[in-house]
């Protein structure tokens, strides 16, 4: 085999142009791949973080419906203090749970005693917040965002904040409808402005537990949504199946299920922006592998053609079939190692260079957002694997074309 | 035992409609150690005849044995290894492969045929080399020889495998005159020197001049 690879390398640096420009398309196709895919990948997964991070957290529970009406901020499908004990007793003792937030969502009119609009708002227990989103404080454009929350201060969204022309320390009125109609109001003082994000929950106020019940008049412990933080998002998928196993077994009267729960993925719109990326990098692999096929059998062919002579004497001189087959293959793949090792030593080194010069760019409202394109080993394996794969297959015809001539034939060839 | 035994041998080929009767029932036999000439004008059968003998095309009718094995019927796959253990060929255009120096155009039909061991086809390649006139020349490419250099390193690559018989198609026609005669020379040398019978298809009347049996070949029959 060594000797058949030798005279393959012989071959290609006899043609050396032509081996060097069928190398620099394959070249050029891995590193427009390895590229695509380590800085979307980059993309994706920041903007996962950012969404998971800060405002969604990983996995959520819901009672039954919850979800489906969520636009109405329903406080008649809360979770009650009993199902909250027995959501606890099992997320307390699971593993994979980092930790849990439990959060009320309604809406209120929220006024400056000039102005009133409406406002969406999440009541939060603080510290259980940030655990589980922990980048929420890192949406803080005003106020200080140590202990995020304290009794009576509301986190007002940017976009209200700008339109109701509220600063850090104004007295501001929310007034609620509760589940049975009656209507409060109670004044807050603002502690912080918020930065929107893009998805569910990037564009809601803030405030403690203690006073959305206040105002909301809840006599009990009621919670709409529990977020959830994982310990390792990679295990989100076998942690949701368990879950949901595990909250299947609630029943209520009517032998109907009380809990639903859904990954960040169900509830972010973002989500089809993700698999959009996996389509396009998915459709960039195909093109690859169209140049690679097309640029190795075009040159294989061509090899083939202008060898015939050659293959006629090694045939006649008593070279099997066989030998002929692998000696073209060698050629293929030489080809694809060649221009698959270049393009991976200039797409890593592109992949260091983007880090080193940190490229920032705008997504929908957030600013300056830092590319760090990383392309894990896995991908560049697979890639290099398919390229010298179909590279092989691209020269699997004219090398049996090869291996099948005639000598004699072939050695009359002019 | 006579190493090329041809009975009543007859190849035609089929154009389209047109049937060409390139070879018309011939007999003969080749010795071994022996210089045989097939001779005749173009399109006569010569080429033909010797592509038949080495196994490159298969006859029509009749029986062909080479070293004692009908090669009349054999299959494409036993017909390369047939070659690569019994028959040596000499081309007219020399035909080494260019990628290969000298003395890795010698050594291939030992090493990517007959897979010998390193140290014998290093002996074997230098037994030869030495014996062709070729030696100190065995790292240069065929592009960097001459004609006369190249058609002997053939000769050599020819012999590497120690085939009883040799095929020479127009082994002379791409070289001068005095390269021819060195070159024929060498060849009935190495007749001597290993035993081997070398059969030609020329019209070149130096090699004729030098054979010792002469076959001439006229419309695919032998002429008395």
């Amino acid at each position: 085999m060594f000797n058949i690879i030798k005279m393959a390398t012989r071959n290609l640096r006899r043609y050396l142009r032509r081996t060097l420009l069928t190398s620099a398309l394959i070249t050029l196709g891995v590193v427009a791949v390895l590229l695509f895919v380590s800085v979307s990948g980059s993309f994706k997964a920041m903007m996962i973080g950012q969404i998971t991070d800060s405002a969604l957290g990983h996995l959520q529970i819901h009672k039954k419906g919850y979800l489906s009406s969520m636009d109405n901020l329903p406080l008649n499908m809360n979770l009650t203090h009993k199902q909250l004990n027995k959501v606890r007793e099992i997320l307390d003792n699971h593993e994979a749970v980092e930790s849990y937030s439990m959060r009320i969502k309604f809406g209120a009119m929220f006024s400056n005693y000039n102005e009133t609009t409406n406002i969406r708002l999440n009541a939060i227990d603080p510290d259980q917040e940030l655990k589980t989103v922990p980048l929420l404080g890192d949406r803080f454009i005003e106020g200080e965002k140590e202990g995020l929350l304290g009794p009576g201060e509301i986190l007002v969204p940017e976009l209200i904040a700008k339109g109701m022309k509220v600063k850090i320390g104004d007295s501001i009125v929310l007034v609620a409808t509760n589940k049975d109609g009656s209507v409060n109001g109670q004044p807050f003082t603002v502690r912080g402005i918020l930065e929107g994000i893009s998805g569910p929950g990037g564009r809601d106020g803030y405030v403690g537990l203690t006073d959305a019940r206040s105002l909301l008049r809840m006599e009990e412990q009621e919670i709409s949504e529990i977020a959830i933080r994982l310990t390792d998002l990679g295990l989100m998928g076998g942690v949701f199946t368990q879950l949901e196993t595990a909250l299947a077994g609630f029943k209520n009267k009517m032998d109907k299920p009380v809990f639903e729960i859904h990954t960040w993925e169900k509830i972010s719109p973002f989500f089809n922006i993700t698999r959009m990326i996996d389509l396009m990098t998915f459709f960039i692999k195909i093109m690859l592998v169209a140049i690679v096929l097309v640029s190795i059998m075009n040159v294989m062919i061509m090899a083939v053609y202008e060898r015939i002579n050659e293959i006629g004497t090694i045939a006649a001189i008593g070279t099997s079939p066989g030998k002929i087959l692998a000696l073209f293959l060698s050629e293929g793949l030489l080809l694809g190692l060649l221009g698959t090792a270049m393009g991976v030593a200039i797409s890593l080194a592109s992949i260091a260079t983007m880090n080193i010069t940190q490229i920032s760019f705008d997504f929908g409202r957030q600013k300056g957002l830092l590319l760090s394109p990383t392309i894990g080993a896995t991908d560049v394996i697979t890639i290099s694997l398919i390229v010298i794969g179909i590279a092989v297959l691209g020269s699997l015809q004219p090398a049996w074309k090869a291996s099948r001539m005639d000598p004699n034939t072939a050695l009359r060839h002019v | 035992m006579s190493l090329v035994v041809a009975k009543n041998l007859s190849k035609t080929y089929v154009s389209g409609d047109i049937e060409v009767q390139a070879i018309r029932g011939v007999d003969f036999t080749i010795e071994a150690a022996s210089f045989v000439s097939f001779v005749g004008p173009s399109g006569s059968g010569k080429s033909t005849l010797l592509n038949m003998i080495g196994c490159l095309d298969p006859p029509t009718t009749g029986s062909l044995e080479v070293a004692g094995q009908d090669i009349s019927r054999i299959s494409s796959r036993d017909s390369a290894r047939f070659r690569g253990d019994h028959i040596g060929f000499i081309f007219q255009d020399f035909n080494l492969i260019p990628v290969l120096t000298v003395f890795e155009n010698i050594e291939y039909p030992l090493l990517m045929v007959q897979n010998w061991p390193a140290e014998q086809r290093q002996q074997r390649v230098q037994e030869l080399l030495t014996a062709v006139g070729m030696e100190g020349q065995e790292n240069k490419l065929p592009s960097q020889i001459s004609g006369g250099q190249k058609q002997r390193v053939a000769v050599a690559r020819a012999l590497a495998s120690k085939a009883k018989l040799i095929l020479a198609d127009e082994p002379t026609a791409n070289l001068d005159r005095t390269t021819a005669f060195k070159i024929i020379d060498l060849m009935k040398k190495m007749r001597d020197e290993f035993g081997t019978s070398f059969v030609f298809s020329t019209h070149d009347p130096k090699v004729v001049e030098n054979a010792e049996i002469i076959y001439t070949l006229e419309d695919g029959k032998f002429q008395d």
